[in-house]
């Protein structure tokens, strides 16, 4: 019956009700976005490493955080070096330069690149023929609407689209490696070196072996590296995650707040009289806090809706700069911390609710 | 006072706080009230006829003498103990109906069946009570669907839902037309003939006044005469 009453008052007023989900989904919205945009972001990034066809990644000796795609020390004299040890088929150097966040221009060897993940899929046009050619994926020349032999301009200099590929290995973005050297001043160098072995069984055994000869330097097996990968590894990231729960807390908290605060109010006779029939302060209270969760809970379930569609922007929009997962495991995550906001927004009405003299509720008009 | 009324008031004073000042609204009521009785009240306005209403249905505490409702001392009442006489031991019937007006009759009278703790099963008596009150086919609507008279015989059907020993009307017909007026007060009184059920019933209609056994009268504060039907002051 406690429910019914309540589910009869959201029904009383639904755009009052509407509006209050539609708030509240705002922050589920706002949260699930972010975590769907770190997930999705890190399993994109995970999938183009390992879809390099590598099995063994070198980094440089100062690549403590596995996301580290700026700098350029390693030496290029390694490559010859990997090439030549035990079981590995390829060394590939890349060196990487951010654009964006995750945005990455991946400086290559093409036909080194290629002995590696196979030949690129070209959408359009074909391999790099001169210094100033560039290969984007089909969602960057998407999000740039970008056609082959278009102009771009990145990192000061003017590059020609010479391919459009399906995409999906290791970048959205491929130069000439020794072109991308000079623009960063870093002749000689590369950012990581990517180890295709003979027989991927080997890869320990492999990375043990190289762990020895080389260990100053990083070395995972694809395996390992990319499983490095995850929200808890860029404290940044976390910090920022949970100052975003933390507004979404507290907006919950100040619509519920306002919301029960003026259906209170608006129900200061029905109190009266609920009180008349002997309704207990703890009973009022119920009724108060209970339409805050229910209000929680649609405007969860709205917010989850909406994360889709956020996704759908992002993809629309954005397809190569952000990737956004829809994650399922952060539905009831939201939903506690919704409830929570409701109940905590829904207190202070409620009291006052309960508080109210049963005469002088009953005398409101 | 010979015996043990289902009401007994002696002594009761009231006085509500304005910031500093106190404003007397009782001033010394007796009052004896036998179960099965129908007693009107009546008076000026400001006279205290609903202050001694709210104190008998344990809307407010009494500031000062004694109060026993069906047994029960109002004076060593907290308010949980207030809550739980209106639940079961008072019924209330406003002027205003008092319905709430998103729950269909029915639910109405079911709220109160659930702040009582009654479970919600079928109640032979309380069936017939509500062929006897002739809103049976009229369960399903919500209030504003309603006319006053079928608001207030849903508001009545809620006041006695629970059994309760004494039903208290505030101007149940203040809002009503003569002949819903008139409607209301049969049912008040076969209620109370023939269910047996104790009614208080505050009124500024002398007509209305009649249908009590007992009429007191009221002003300022006190109770200054009580009569029987067909009788002179007693």
């Amino acid at each position: 019956m406690t429910f019914k009453l309540v589910w009869e008052n959201l029904k009383h007023r639904p755009l009052r009700s509407l509006l209050s989900f539609l708030l509240i989904a705002v922050p589920v919205t706002l949260i699930l976005t972010l975590v769907g945009l770190t997930n999705g972001m890190i399993q994109d990034f995970q999938h183009r490493q390992k879809a390099s066809g590598a099995d063994i990644v070198v980094r440089p000796t100062n690549a403590s955080a596995a996301l580290n795609f700026g700098s350029a020390n390693l030496s290029q004299g390694f490559v010859q070096f990997l090439a030549m040890q035990p079981h590995v088929k390829t060394a590939v150097g890349v060196l990487n330069h951010s654009t964006d966040l995750f945005l990455t221009i991946a400086g290559i060897d093409l036909p080194q690149f290629t002995a590696m993940s196979g030949p690129f899929q070209y959408v359009a046009g074909g391999p790099f023929r001169d210094r100033d050619d560039m290969i984007v994926d089909r969602y960057y020349a998407d999000q740039q609407h970008l056609r082959v032999g278009d102009p771009v301009m990145l990192l000061n200099h003017t590059w020609h689209i010479r391919g459009i590929i399906e995409g999906g290995q290791l970048s959205h973005i491929f130069v000439e490696l020794p072109i991308l050297q000079e623009l960063d001043s870093a002749t000689g160098k590369v950012s990581e070196i990517f180890l295709k072995l003979d027989n991927p069984a080997e890869t320990n055994a492999v990375v043990e072996e190289l762990k020895r000869k080389m260990p100053e330097n990083p070395i995972y097996s694809m395996e390992v590296f990319t499983s490095l990968l995850s929200i808890n590894s860029i404290p940044a990231l976390r910090a920022f995650t949970l100052v975003v729960v933390a507004i979404g807390v507290v907006i919950g908290a100040i619509v519920v707040w306002m919301s029960m605060y003026m259906a209170v109010l608006m129900r200061t006779r029905e109190i009266g009289i609920l009180k008349s029939l002997g309704g207990s302060n703890r009973f009022i209270l119920s009724i108060v806090v209970l339409e805050a969760l229910l209000l929680g809970l649609g405007g969860t379930v709205l917010g989850i809706g909406m994360s889709f569609g956020a996704q759908w922007l992002i993809h629309a929009f954005a397809p190569a700069s952000y990737q956004m997962a829809i994650v399922p495991l952060w539905w009831p995550i939201a939903l506690f911390i919704m409830l929570a906001s409701a109940a905590l927004g829904a207190l202070y009405p409620g009291l006052t609710a309960a508080r109210h003299d049963a005469i002088e509720a009953l005398a409101y008009e | 006072m010979n015996s043990e009324g289902i009401i007994e008031v002696r002594g009761l004073h009231k006085t509500y706080r304005m910031g500093n000042i106190g404003v007397p609204a009782l001033r010394g009521v007796d009052l004896h009230v036998d179960a099965g009785d129908f007693l009107s009240i009546v008076g000026p306005s400001g006279s205290g006829k609903s202050t001694l209403f709210h104190i008998i249905g344990g809307l407010t505490p009494p500031t000062s003498g004694e109060v026993r409702v069906a047994g029960q001392d109002l004076m060593a009442l907290g308010e949980a103990g207030r809550t739980s006489l209106r639940r079961r031991t008072v019924g209330f019937v406003f002027q205003r109906f008092n319905l709430l007006p998103n729950l269909t009759a029915r639910d109405n009278i079911a709220v109160a069946r659930h702040i009582a703790g009654v479970p919600q099963k079928p109640d032979p008596r309380f069936e017939e009570l509500l062929r006897f009150l002739g809103i049976a086919h009229r369960l399903d609507h919500k209030p504003n669907a309603l006319s006053g008279g079928e608001q207030q015989r849903v508001a009545i059907a809620r006041a006695v839902v629970n059994h309760p020993a004494i039903l208290l009307a505030d101007e149940p017909t203040g809002n009503l037309d003569t002949e819903n007026s008139q409607a209301v007060l049969e049912l008040l009184k076969n209620l109370n003939e023939q269910f047996g059920q104790t009614v208080l019933m505050i009124t500024h209609n002398p007509e209305a006044a009649q249908y009590g056994h007992h009429t007191v009268h009221m002003r300022d504060g006190r109770i200054v005469e009580r009569t029987s039907r067909g009788q002179q002051t007693e």
